[in-house]
């Protein structure tokens, strides 16, 4: 199944006058399940990629479908309910909210984005913790954890509602090279077990070994894709 | 709701500071406003207390028009018999009215046989008098506090103290009648007044016969009635019911032969209380204005400090309807906080006060000691319009934040 299908999408940024063509008609599918991810130097467009199809933002041409859903008709709230409802999101500076624990930031989606009863939440939250390892750290607020317990507490925030997508710009680009590459292998452990297809980008071509979707960008278009592993 | 509060309680302690420094900008205008208002409460409530157990009573009666022209004391506008009668029968069946006091006044002349000044005159039922105004008694600076008797009169000290006239001197009050007829009496000055600001601080008092004779009177004709209720923070309850009873007393013309008046009315000074009310309203603006600037202020702060944390929000789905709230929820908390410190301070500040006793002079009554209190009406209202400036305060921002696009809040660094 095709969960990400696009057709020569297009994406300039207006500076001042001039506008500044950041997407050059891409076109690409990621199929449901793929632990997908977009590589390419600084400047390339892989944040503006993402964020389209984490439809935080809109294309300029070309379709763009995620879960068959044609993203450049959506209003701003409706855009909204759909990243709470379908959409999980992990950032480079692990975003978490700071004046709450690490189970409360993995809670906060389940409280108020979609929410659900205080005990299915509950196991909800425990069970994610543990997958994620981190349940040990349940009740620490961010400041008192290291990196990469932060970036594994705000995997299992993303996972906790259940997305069809997981959506990660640079998630390991402020880790070190071995937890980076325990990240990226959490997010294939996820993908494994919740069947959540995880889309990331980066600009360290060590750490995708792991990845079995690869596209590289280079200045706004898609200079080659490789499949390996068990999508090879 | 609870989880709101939770979050808002969280952020408000991350800046403990900050917050803590608003609280206390709101406090101070809070306890300016509270310690003003229960100050001036007591202020005005013994001055009133002053003017109208002294002299005026809660309220008076008159005959239509007599009020004004009441610097003449026209004789040619008194309750007639009749219709005394029948005020007599409507304030003895108005339970709030717990006395009342028929006065003949008069202007005329006092001679101590040397001198010749002008006098004006209340000839007053001495009993009813002294229960209508229970500290006309306390003006008395010379001479016993017993009731006035026949034939005897009590002199304001301005008058006395003028002629050198001291208790136990005899002197004659001259009077001209409605009739053109000039008439004089010998009186017996049995006590001296303290003079107190306002209109009939200055009178002198005679028994009510004594006046009726002076003036002739065939008739018992009365010039006002003044009236005591029994609860004054009532009084408009006990006004409204006799000035009802009073418009069904008419005269030949079937027009209402009565007029009723509080004290307000008849003392200049509640211009002064005026003032102080209008004082007292510009203090709540300018609280408003100090809550909704320190609470504005902090939470535009907030929100630009906070730009990230509400990117990531909104990215993960959050409804801009949600983000309002817990800006708003927030600005809430510090309304509520600052409300609260305030209100506590500003008893602190009355029971101190009260502890080290705070007094005033007034005109020439010396040293009244003021009873301040905060009343609840006072603190909830200024808690209601604490916590209301505070969250309209916060909405802008709480907007602001709702409004933002998460890509541009979460490149904000
Ligand atoms: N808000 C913006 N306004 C103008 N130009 C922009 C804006 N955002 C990105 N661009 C431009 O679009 C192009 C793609 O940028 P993008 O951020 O998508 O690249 P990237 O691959 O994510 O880079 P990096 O690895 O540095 O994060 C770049 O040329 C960039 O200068
Ligand atoms: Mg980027």
């Amino acid at each position: 199944m095709t969960l990400i299908q696009a057709d020569s999408v297009t994406k300039s940024y207006r500076v001042g006058e001039v506008s500044v063509p950041a997407i050059r008609g891409v076109s690409f599918r990621v199929e449901a399940g793929s632990l997908a991810a977009f590589i390419g130097p600084s400047g390339s467009g892989k944040t503006t990629l993402l964020n389209m199809v984490g439809c935080l933002d809109r294309p300029d041409g070309g379709t763009l479908q995620v879960l068959d859903t044609d993203l450049s008709e959506l209003s701003r709230l409706a855009r909204a309910e759909f990243r709470g409802d379908h959409l999980g999101f992990i950032f480079q500076d692990f975003n978490l909210l700071p004046v709450l624990t690490a189970y409360e930031n993995v809670e906060y989606p389940l409280v108020v984005v979609k929410p659900v009863p205080p005990a299915e939440r509950r196991e909800r939250v425990m069970s994610v913790l543990e997958s994620v390892g981190i349940a040990e750290h349940a009740g620490k607020y961010p400041d008192q954890l290291s990196g990469g317990q932060k970036q594994r507490i705000a995997v299992a925030r993303a996972l906790v509602t259940r997305p069809r997508l997981v959506l990660a710009d640079e998630p390991t680009a402020n880790l070190d090279s071995a937890t980076a590459r325990s990240i990226i292998e959490l997010m294939r452990e996820m993908r494994d077990r919740y069947e959540t297809t995880f889309v990331f980008s980066t600009h360290d071509t060590r750490i995708v070994d792991a990845v079995e979707v690869i596209f590289e960008l280079a200045d706004g278009a898609i200079a080659q894709t490789r499949r390996q592993g068990a999508a090879a | 709701m609870m989880r709101l509060l939770n979050l808002a309680i969280r952020n408000l302690y991350r800046h403990r500071r900050r917050t803590a420094l608003t609280a206390l900008l709101v406090m101070t205008g809070v306890l300016a406003v509270l310690a003003f208002t229960s100050v001036s409460t007591a202020f005005k409530s013994a001055m009133v207390g002053s003017i109208t157990d002294s002299m005026l009573g809660h309220m008076q009666v008159h005959r239509k028009g007599y009020l004004a022209s009441i610097e003449n004391l026209p004789l040619h506008l008194q309750i007639q018999p009749k219709a005394m009668q029948e005020l007599e029968a409507a304030l003895d069946s108005t339970p709030e009215i717990v006395a009342w006091s028929p006065r003949v006044k008069l202007g005329g002349m006092y001679s101590d046989f040397q001198e010749t000044t002008s006098v004006r005159v209340n000839g007053v039922l001495p009993e009813r008098e002294m229960a209508t105004c229970t500290e006309l008694v306390d003006r008395i600076q010379e001479g016993d506090k017993a009731p006035l008797e026949r034939g005897q009169i009590w002199l304001p000290d301005l008058l006395a103290r003028g002629m050198k006239v001291g208790v136990g001197d005899t002197g004659v009050v001259v009077a001209t009648n409605l009739d053109g007829a000039v008439n004089g009496m010998t009186f017996e000055v049995a006590a001296i007044l303290e003079s107190v600001t306002g209109p009939g601080g200055r009178d002198a008092y005679v028994h009510l016969e004594d006046a009726r004779e002076l003036l002739r009177m065939e008739a018992p004709e009365v010039s006002e009635v003044a009236v005591r209720v029994e609860r004054f923070d009532r009084l408009g309850t006990a006004q409204d019911k006799l000035a009802a009873a009073l418009s069904g007393i008419t005269n030949q013309k079937g027009d209402p032969a009565l007029e009723l008046h509080d004290w307000k009315k008849l003392s200049p000074f509640s211009n002064v209380v005026r003032s102080i009310d209008l004082i007292t309203l510009f203090m709540q603006a300018v609280l408003i204005a100090v809550v909704l600037v320190s609470v504005l202020n902090v939470m535009l702060m907030a929100v630009y400090e906070r730009m990230r944390e509400i990117g990531t929000m909104a990215a993960i789905g959050t409804r801009p309807r949600m983000i309002v709230g817990i800006f708003l929820m927030e600005g809430l908390c510090l309304g509520v906080l600052g409300a609260a410190v305030g209100i506590a301070a500003s008893f602190l500040v009355v029971w101190i006060m009260r502890m080290v006793g705070v007094s005033t002079s007034f005109g020439r009554k010396a040293e009244l000691v003021l009873d301040p209190s905060i009343a609840a009406g006072d603190v909830l209202t200024v808690a209601v319009v604490v916590i209301a400036a505070a969250v309209l305060a916060s909405l802008q921002p709480a907007l602001k934040a709702a409004r933002m696009d998460p890509i541009e809040a979460l490149r904000h660094v």
